[in-house]
């Protein structure tokens, strides 16, 4: 039996699940503990675990494996610097985000003594450092490896900018004792990107060393090394599910996963992005085949009122069931008692009403952003078409995740709400995708199995997802 | 003598010009002879030629115009790149760089007297004349 367990920021959750029978025995959640001790908070979880009918003994816990994530104790924070702000630093952020990072500052060209102290600041984990294609310039990243090796900051250091200036940073910066660690560009070409070397790297310092930083480390005797940060135990478990696993068993296809929390919302797209247009020309930097983008402002809790000013009462009331629908003020006023009360369940039809609607508006909003744009030109030649970021029209899944789509009756208007909108024809969106929900909220859980059982990992995910498909076309259930 | 292999320049068609037919050729010549091309495309801002030069440490900037509007789209172009920290980046154009019947000699001194640009050519121009330009401003070694 595996144990998979998530230090989330508000929950630590366990998994429990047999990897012979591939199936999912049990689940519980209990406060995550950050001030006392991490263990704490696991323990009450797996006090509440029952499977079959019972809990587990103190034997049993000990003697199944254990696999576990964090995005406790704020996260893993990441400074980005680069060169210039669309390239290379873009290019950077994309990498970080992938690996599960949040980005508490981004920083281009030649930084100076008040960015240094900025930085120092900030408290970030790692220094994410880029700049320069490969052969491209070398003065400006070395110039701030210099800046960064003469500062009092003590986090790890990734160096990962042009190839022909890596040695030469890396040298300034053991120089200045730092703790720096190089891998390949980002953006060895203006059209290729590179991040998954960067994702490694990120996610190998995470394990070793920022989960002790933060005194994550109190657990690893009882559950061993916290593999990675949960964002990208999700994006892991979408690449598996889409992709299937070499020479072994297909996935199901391309695919996005939308992720609704309290305090953000998460994109992770598993696509080439690409248009089958004739006349299509890309602009902009490429993007990752899996790729992860993160909304800040957008959470049915922590920013219920993020949302609410966003959209407007208005709108809000426009996605609910007409039949329950408040007056505007009552809304406004739920939402906004929200933030006070983050582990608030609704209570009544109405307030199940009003999640449906803050949660559509994120994931409306957020795969927007999210999504690539087309627009169109006209020359000699006749039209064409101008495509921005990915072409998601095509994908042909989307999958709901986080206690929302676990606990509400109506999913499947939350994650309608990623689709196709006629009204705003230049975002592209999936059109006419297959819609599941995560039931179970086992997607990042089977992230972190696949990275030793991945086969049994993806007949999970298959097994529970697929059982768990919804319609769209009936748009609201009337009960 | 620097090896074309050493030089990037960054190519493109600027601004709402689409006709990427002349540039495309340009690029492949360039390629043949040995230099590092950084081929952004259609409708490019003046913006991202310069942000992709920075970032890829060109030495020099082709422009692409085929629509007529070169003589407006180009102006501010050398000021950007001063602005910018590369003041001595190459700027070339060519192509159908205005309407009417601007006489050439007119056309010719405005952009390398008033937009300070390096070269101008008309969209008569072969690939080669490029090549010739970009050896004898950057003093550069073709591949055979």
């Amino acid at each position: 039996m595996y144990l998979l367990i998530d230090f989330g920021s508000t929950y630590t959750k366990v998994l429990a699940v047999d990897v012979e029978s591939e199936t999912i025995l049990g689940r519980a959640q209990a406060p995550t503990t950050v001030e006392t001790s991490i263990l704490e908070g696991l323990h009450h979880a797996l006090e509440k675990l029952e499977i079959g009918g019972r809990k587990l003994t103190k034997e049993e816990i000990q003697s199944s494996k254990k696999l576990a994530s964090s995005s406790a104790a704020g996260g893993l924070c990441v400074v980005a610097i680069g060169l210039v702000p669309d390239l290379t630093l873009e290019a950077a952020r994309k990498a970080a985000l992938g690996a599960g990072a949040k980005i508490i500052g981004s920083y281009s060209f030649e930084i100076d003594q008040e960015t240094i102290e900025e930085i120092e600041e900030t408290g970030c984990d790692m220094i994410l450092l880029v700049g320069g294609t490969d052969g491209g310039n070398k003065t400006v990243i070395q110039h701030n490896a210099q800046m960064l090796a003469e500062s009092k900051l003590s986090v790890p250091i990734i160096v990962a900018g042009n190839s022909k200036a890596s040695s030469k940073c890396m040298q300034i910066l053991k120089a200045g004792g730092k703790y720096a660690v190089q891998t390949e560009n980002v953006l060895p070409e203006l059209d290729k990107i590179n991040v998954e070397p960067v994702r490694e790297c990120i996610r190998e310092i995470f394990m070793n060393r920022i989960v002790t930083a933060k005194g994550l480390d109190k657990a690893q005797d009882f559950i061993g090394k916290i593999a990675m940060p949960t964002p990208m135990a999700t994006l892991n478990a979408a690449q598996l599910l889409a992709d299937g696993i070499n020479d072994v068993e297909e996935g199901i296809g391309e695919l996005m996963v939308v992720e609704v929390g309290g305090a953000t919302t998460n994109i992770h797209s598993v696509a080439k992005g690409e248009s089958m247009g004739v006349n299509v020309m890309r602009k902009g930097l490429p993007e990752p085949y899996a790729k992860r983008t993160v909304e800040g402002d957008l959470g049915i809790r922590y920013n219920a009122a993020t949302i609410l000013d966003l959209v407007g009462p208005t709108r809000i009331c426009r996605f609910m069931n007409p039949e329950y629908v408040a007056s505007d003020t009552d809304v406004e006023r739920y939402i906004r008692s929200l933030r006070a009360n983050v582990e608030h369940t609704p209570e009544n039809r109405i307030e199940t009403e009003i999640d449906v609607a803050m949660a559509g508006n994120a994931v409306s909003i957020a795969v927007e952003r999210h999504a690539g744009t087309i627009k169109s030109a006209w020359g000699l030649s006749g039209e064409i078409q101008v495509l921005q970021g990915k072409d998601l029209t095509r994908c042909k899944n989307v999958v709901g995740t986080g206690g929302v789509f676990a606990y509400n009756p109506y999913p499947e208007r939350i994650l309608e709400k990623a689709l196709y909108d006629e009204n705003n024809p230049m975002s592209l969106k999936p059109i006419h995708p297959r819609l599941y929900v995560d039931k179970d909220y086992m997607l990042y859980a089977m992230g972190l199995l696949s990275t030793v059982e991945p086969l049994a990992a993806l007949h999970i995910e298959k097994k529970y997802l697929l059982q768990n498909e919804v319609d769209y076309k009936e748009n609201i259930v009337n009960d | 003598m620097t090896k074309a292999s050493d030089i990037t320049v960054v190519t493109g068609t600027i601004g709402d010009d689409i006709h990427s037919l002349g540039i495309t050729v340009i690029e492949h010549a360039l390629r043949n002879v040995g230099f590092h091309v950084v081929k952004l495309g259609i409708q490019v801002s003046q913006e991202d030629y310069i942000k992709a030069a920075i970032e890829t440490d060109a030495k020099a900037i082709l422009v692409s115009s085929m629509s007529g509007h070169g003589r407006v789209l180009c102006q501010g172009f050398r000021d950007k790149c001063i602005e910018a920290g590369i003041p001595d980046v190459l700027l070339y154009v060519g192509g159908c760089l205005t309407t009417g019947d601007t006489p050439w000699d007119e056309i010719e001194r405005y952009f390398l007297e008033d937009l300070k640009f390096n070269q101008v050519m008309p969209n008569t121009s072969l690939p080669g004349d490029v090549i010739e330009h970009l050896k004898d401003d950057l003093e550069v070694e073709l591949n055979a």
